[in-house]
């Protein structure tokens, strides 16, 4: 065989070669004919088409997805705008071009020319952005005298527009110009410099619904750059919109309640995580940041010493306070520690070594049992119950009511908050663990941290009889035509590993919260026949030391109490949970449960009719 | 240990073309870069000028070599490539919507590349024991089908399918020029026309449309569309002598990343016309014809095989290349060896040239 090919004189190995040569010269010569063809044949033309670049393309974006609340009442819409622009090859000559543009509409000549040297990278072909949003007057202005403006375009785009201006603002989130790190990233490999992209919030985590499909036309110009001929159109296509779980009407209501004050409201369907509202304060408004934002716009939000860009409900973490005392009611039945007969005598203050750990009410309750020390928030029924358990007890049964962890919402920026134990402050400090320390953490002090949507799942698992769902603000998505392209499912993300009968328990002491005559909750009472539960809270602020006393009256603003309420109703089937939290808003029982009692009557009016 | 004979024999004039068109090749995507932003394109041409010399020091490398080693090393070559095919899949870089690179460090290097010599390699072994006068049977083409396919499905996954079609048309050159029995053949095309319409319809839409968009770039008049009209204006403008280098104007448009890999030869017809453009065809006109030449004349059957192969690829990344940017062919991602950007492409046609240099100078010597 090897002698076969080996032998190269052979007429039949000749012959493959000779119709190997054949095929080559065949197919060279093609290229030559067209290379012919091209330059010498259609020369003429394709060198007046390359003069002036006459074929170009040009991008036509795709209308982004608008986003409803659960009724589908429009929170974010698109609008046109007219946006004028320049480009540096078809403006010739381009000194003459600026003087009479500027003259036309009233910029100087020298902001013009700081328009164009900022964007000196940009292609001569591309069109450099001068004024977007002009109005109708000017652009009226610049139609009438187009052909002494060479290079002078006039894009038509779209843009977003925030409805209720500050209203969600942190929910829904605001666009931004992609940057160059998402640019480099493939999830965004659609996308161009210059494109605007969600930069937080909803915004951000459905950007891949809310986006849709640019388009574009392949056109030919005339020598001053106008579009003369549109010769391919690939049209653009509209991104989805999106239904969220809010309610529109009460996320207003909550924003009104919240009246301006630092601080959160958040409220929730317990039976299935949806989302109803999700209130922040103080806001901004998405609207200015979609024409970008200058450096003073920038500095005046966030100079705002209560953080106005920072969605508070779930990347805030504060000490949940007296709310965390659900959590040690339940650690102490569930492990036996207590029932529902077992009575302490609470004298006012508990003697822990040589300190005495003081109860919030000077005189002491009395006897307290489960009940009473959850409608009153007794600190000495918890101190006990809390030494008995142990800090680490009290942390795994914190986990388990998702303390600590993710909550999972669509949202960025979630912050995971803090369950302290024994092992974890060896690690952290080197210190070991302090017997009075297990204290504050059983009234919910001291390094615990909790985000207001912990507390919100946290206490809706109470409401709902035991199960964990991850909050969700989405609804549903639809194509711009209506096809329902997703629909959203509840995800239980835990059960609580508590019996039914101490969970009644619970329930039983939240209802008297603000039932009986009591309660540390009792201001918030429903109006009507219906009935409400909840757990005060009220969260020293950290930093304020010890040594630093103040008379009441006189404490400075920033080192004033947080004020916390959770909530539920109708006590029995619950629709609603709310979690409130208003910075410094000193007690939780004045401030805050007032918040959840109208937001709660007006939800189950509203629901009602 | 440098035969005299070596030098004698070797191929002085093939070594001045290869320089020469690397040379040029430098010259022409200097052209190309010179419009974009001036940091961008200076580390773009010193990354390519190292590309060059490591490729000449390769290449160098692979025609000391006697080449006969690589029969038996054929069969490694091979596996190491399809491993770093799969390695692709599994953990390569996305740019624009399909997975090509491999990223080492700071260096990204395209298997597909490498996978084309490989599969040269492997079916000049295979050939070169397995050819006869009668014609190659069913049984005989089984196992060069099946060391065909695996990388051809795997770069048809990534998806990158020019590679992958050029892949093929190298092997299925190599076949038949081992020559096909007469029966085989015409039972391979009778096959062939049942079962195309047949894989057709069990195309899910998306991947009937990329393939159509694929043999028609019309389909797709924002993107490959738009590429070959701007390419067929760069070249047809250039005319009888073109406007002169650093002249052109079309690369001014956002071609990019193509006007640099692709689509350097629209930068070259552009700025020196039919007359540039012609002679440069005439370049690889002679590198192809010396490549089946070394074929004709080695006395050894896997050399021969191997010179075959290579100016196989050769001529059809050549051919597919220029034919695309005239508008002769689709837009598929073949680079115009020596010339476009690009490490992997460079590496591989210099080891490639150094073996037709090597099988050039060894065709007297047995061992």
């Amino acid at each position: 065989m090897k002698k076969y090919l080996n032998s190269s004189d052979s007429n039949w190995y000749k012959q493959r070669l000779t119709g190997a040569v054949f095929i080559l010269v065949a197919a060279f010569c093609m290229l030559l004919f067209r290379l012919f063809y091209l330059q010498i044949v259609e020369g003429e033309k394709f060198r007046k088409l390359s003069e002036n670049n006459r074929i170009r393309l040009q991008s036509i974006d795709p209308p982004r997805g608008l986003i409803f609340d659960q009724n589908g009442r429009i929170m974010v819409d698109n609008r046109p705008s007219f946006d004028l622009g320049i480009i540096l090859k078809d403006a010739r000559p381009l000194e003459e071009t600026i003087t009479k543009l500027a003259g036309t509409i009233n910029v100087t000549e020298e902001e013009i020319r700081e328009k164009i040297a900022n964007a000196k990278s940009v292609s001569p072909y591309e069109t450099i952005l001068l004024k977007p949003d002009i109005g109708r007057d000017l652009l009226a202005a610049i139609e009438v005298s187009r052909f002494d403006l060479p290079g002078i375009v006039i894009d038509v785009k779209i843009r977003r527009h925030y409805i209720r201006e500050k209203s969600a603002a942190h929910l829904i989130g605001y666009l931004g110009e992609i940057n160059l790190k998402e640019l480099g990233n493939y999830h965004y490999d659609q996308y161009k410099s210059g494109d605007l992209i969600g930069k937080f919030g909803v915004e951000k985590s459905y950007e891949k619904f809310l986006r849709g499909k640019r388009g574009g036309r392949q056109v030919e110009v005339n020598a001053i750059g106008q579009v003369y001929r549109v010769l391919e159109t690939v049209e653009a296509q509209p991104g989805n919109n999106i239904y969220l779980t809010i309610n529109h009407l009460l996320q207003e209501k909550a924003e009104e309640l919240l009246d301006n004050r630092p601080g959160a409201v958040v409220a929730m369907d317990p039976n299935n995580g949806h989302i109803l509202a999700m209130a922040n304060s103080p806001a901004f408004d998405p609207n200015v940041f979609v024409g970008g934002l200058s450096q003073k716009q920038w500095q005046k939000i966030i100079s705002n010493p209560f953080r106005a860009m920072e969605n508070k409900a779930i990347q805030a973490g504060y000490p949940p306070a007296s709310i965390y005392k659900i959590v040690a009611a339940v650690a102490g039945l569930e492990e036996g520690i207590i029932d529902d007969t077992n009575t302490i005598f609470c004298p006012g203050f508990y003697r822990f070594g040589d300190r005495d750990f003081r109860c919030w009410k000077k005189g002491g309750h009395g006897e307290v049992d489960i009940y009473k020390a959850l409608a009153e928030s007794c600190d000495v029924f918890f101190y006990q119950l809390g030494l008995k358990l142990g800090v680490d007890r009290l942390a795994w049964y914190a986990r388990a009511f998702g303390l600590g962890e993710l909550t999972g919402i669509d949202l960025d920026h979630e912050a995971r908050g803090l369950v302290p134990t024994a092992s974890w402050k060896r690690k952290r400090t080197g210190i070991a663990w302090q017997k009075g320390e297990t204290l504050s953490v059983a009234i919910g002090q001291g390094y615990n941290l909790t985000t207001p949507l912990q507390l919100l799942v946290m206490v809706s698992s109470i409401a709902n009889g035991g199960t964990l769902y991850k909050p969700q603000i989405l609804k549903q998505v639809e194509t711009a035509e209506g096809n329902v392209l997703l629909e959203s499912k509840p995800q239980i993300i835990g059960k609580l590993p508590v019996s039914q009968k101490n969970i009644d328990i619970v329930r039983k002491g939240l209802w008297e919260v603000v039932n009986s005559g009591r309660g540390t909750g009792r201001i918030a009472r429903l109006k009507h026949e219906e009935f409400m539960s909840g757990k005060t809270g009220t969260a020293q602020v950290v930093g304020r030391k010890r040594s630093e006393s103040f008379k009441e009256s006189e404490i400075p603003h920033h080192f004033k109490n947080h004020a916390l309420f959770v909530a539920y109703a109708p006590s029995e089937s619950p629709t609603i949970a709310v979690t409130v939290i208003v910075e410094h808003g000193e007690q939780g029982s004045s401030t805050a449960a007032p918040i959840a009692q109208q937001l709660i009557q007006n939800y189950l009016e509203s629901i009602k009719n | 240990m440098i035969d005299r004979r070596l030098i004698k024999n070797f191929d002085w004039g093939l070594l001045v073309i290869i320089l020469f068109l690397a040379f040029l090749g430098l010259l022409i995507l200097y052209s190309a870069l010179v419009t974009s932003s001036a940091e961008l394109n200076k580390a773009l041409y010193i990354r390519q000028i190292t590309w060059v010399c490591i490729g000449l020091v390769l290449m160098t490398i692979a025609f000391t070599i006697n080449y006969k080693r690589l029969n038996q090393w054929a069969g490694l070559l091979y596996v190491f490539c399809i491993l770093l095919l799969i390695a692709v899949l599994v953990s390569g870089k996305y740019v624009a919507g399909s997975k090509r690179w491999l990223v080492l460090g700071t260096l990204s290097i395209q298997p597909s590349e490498f996978a084309k010599l490989s599969i040269i390699v492997i079916l000049a072994k295979y050939y070169s024991s397995f050819g006869n006068p009668r014609g190659l049977g069913f049984g005989e083409l089984l196992l060069p089908l099946i060391y065909t396919a695996i990388p051809f499905i795997l770069i048809v996954k990534q998806p990158d399918l020019g590679s992958a079609l050029l892949l093929g048309f190298i092997a299925v050159a190599m076949t038949v020029f081992v020559k096909i029995k007469r029966k085989t053949l015409i039972s391979i095309a009778a096959a062939g026309f049942v079962c195309t319409p047949v894989a057709w319809c069990l195309l899910k839409e998306y991947q009937q449309k990329r393939i159509l968009n694929f043999l028609n770039p019309d389909r797709d008049p924002l993107g490959a569309g738009y590429h070959v009209i701007q390419s067929k204006i760069a070249i047809g403008s250039g005319m009888i002598t073109g406007k002169g280098y650093l002249e052109g104007t079309q690369n001014a448009l956002s071609f990019l990343p193509e006007q640099h890999t692709d689509f350097i030869f629209s930068v070259l017809a552009e700025e020196w016309g039919f007359v540039g453009g012609a002679f440069f065809l005439l370049l690889f006109f002679i590198i192809i014809l010396k490549g089946l030449k070394i074929a004709h004349r080695s006395q050894d059957p896997f050399g021969t095989m191997l010179a075959v192969g290579i100016t196989a690829m050769i001529f059809f990344q050549v051919f597919i290349n220029v034919g695309m940017v005239m508008g002769l062919m689709p837009v598929v991602g073949a680079p115009l060896p020596l010339i476009s950007y690009g490490g992997s492409s460079m590496f591989t046609t210099m080891v490639s040239l150094g073996l037709l240099l090597n099988i050039s100078m060894r065709r007297f010597m047995f061992d």
